[in-house]
């Protein structure tokens, strides 16, 4: 799985974009949904940092909890990735709303629900820019 | 600390598409024009021209151009590679859709998740050095269109699909309204089962009339096989449409 390389190069094409060239540190939520690996998205965006002549001393990747709302009864649940079958997680990795293809609302079995929180990147913080 | 809110794909996807020479994005307000038939065969002729061609499904909801080219969901894998590499089809014709994760089960996207999808697969999906990009957009104007048309106004052009029923017409003119305010300077029309009736309308409203595609007796029979629809009756029709785009 190699979402990982595709994300760190949005957070920097957009930090950049931002006009951060250098930072004390940049703070990245990821929700759980998409089963990022930390290690790997922390290697892409030292990675692509240094070709991009970005100095950024120091990554935090924060992980978000999912968190999922039934549209028709309200019912809230969440789901661990890890408990997916592999195929699925995969299909929820590249693209977290192959959820709605697997998933109904454990409550009611409603396919209309939302992803409340916990999806994939999330808020993106730079302390110290310049 | 600075914390940033606008979504960080945004850039990622339009880096993506950056190498791309032409982006078409094929629309309509009205379902059942025949938007993913155009796109497919748009995509199929212009590879066949030996143009490196991409085919792009973003009709989440209800995703019909694997069957066109007579692929199976499960068949469809992409190469990983700091993202995602798209399906090759046949030589020249590049080719992603959603089926490849969702099986082709049935999902109910909200716009809030439609917009979430769009991004997500603009971001990770990296073409490479194609001369067209043809994108297959599900009917109506959603919040999908309505992000995709702001965004990428400058990366992409609009080829509206209409027949010549009054109804599609009416359904267009709102939809000609929205990309003029959007800013699209070139707007291309494209006449499908028809027989050439709207070349006034187009000139009327400003349009680049592409020209028209008449109804196919063989289409149908086709569908699912690449090489028949190479050989559609309306070959001669679908290929002085992208000699115009050229």
């Amino acid at each position: 799985m190699v979402h990982e390389w595709a994300l760190a190069e949005s957070i920097l094409l957009y930090i950049e974009n931002q006009g951060v060239r250098r930072a004390r540190r940049v703070v990245v939520k990821i929700g759980v949904l998409q089963s990022i690996d930390r290690e790997i998205l922390e290697f892409a965006l030292r990675e692509i940092s240094r070709e991009r002549g970005l100095e950024i001393n120091e990554f935090t990747i924060l992980e978000e909890e999912p968190l999922l709302k039934c549209n028709r009864c309200g019912f809230q649940w969440s789901i661990d990735p890890s408990k997916i079958s592999e195929d699925i997680r995969e299909a929820i990795h590249f693209l977290p709303e192959s959820i709605y293809a697997y998933f109904r609302c454990p409550n009611c079995g409603s396919i209309d629900f939302e992803i409340v929180k916990g999806r994939g990147l999330g808020e993106i913080k730079v302390e110290n820019y310049e | 600390m600075k914390t940033m809110s606008r979504d960080p794909r945004v850039l990622k996807a339009i880096k993506n598409l950056s190498e791309i020479q032409r982006v078409y994005l094929v629309i309509s307000s009205k379902g059942g024009v025949g938007k993913t038939t155009i796109s497919t065969l748009l995509a199929l002729y212009e590879a066949s021209r030996n143009r490196m061609t991409g085919l792009l499904d973003l009709d989440f909801v209800n995703p019909s151009t694997h069957v066109f080219l007579g692929l199976k969901p499960e068949e469809l894998k992409y190469e990983e590679e700091k993202g995602v590499k798209p399906y090759t089809v046949k030589n020249n014709l590049f080719y992603f859709s959603i089926v490849s994760y969702t099986r082709d089960k049935p999902i109910a996207l909200r716009g809030r998740e439609a917009v979430n999808a769009l991004w997500e697969i603009l971001a990770i999906v990296n073409w490479g050095p194609l001369h067209s990009l043809f994108i297959d957009t599900p009917p109506g104007i959603g919040d999908e269109h309505v992000e995709l048309l702001y965004t990428l106004k400058d990366k992409t052009k609009p080829i509206v699909v209409s027949t010549p029923s009054k109804l599609s017409l009416n359904s267009i003119e709102k939809l000609i309204q929205i990309l003029k305010e959007a800013g699209f300077r070139e707007i291309y029309l494209l006449e499908n089962m028809g027989d050439g009736s709207l070349q006034n309308y187009a000139e009327e409203n400003k349009l680049v009339y592409l020209g028209y595609i008449p109804k196919s007796s063989r289409l149908e029979e086709s569908i699912g096989n690449t090489e028949k629809l190479l050989e559609l009756d309306v070959a001669t029709y679908i290929y002085n449409i992208l000699s115009k785009l050229s």
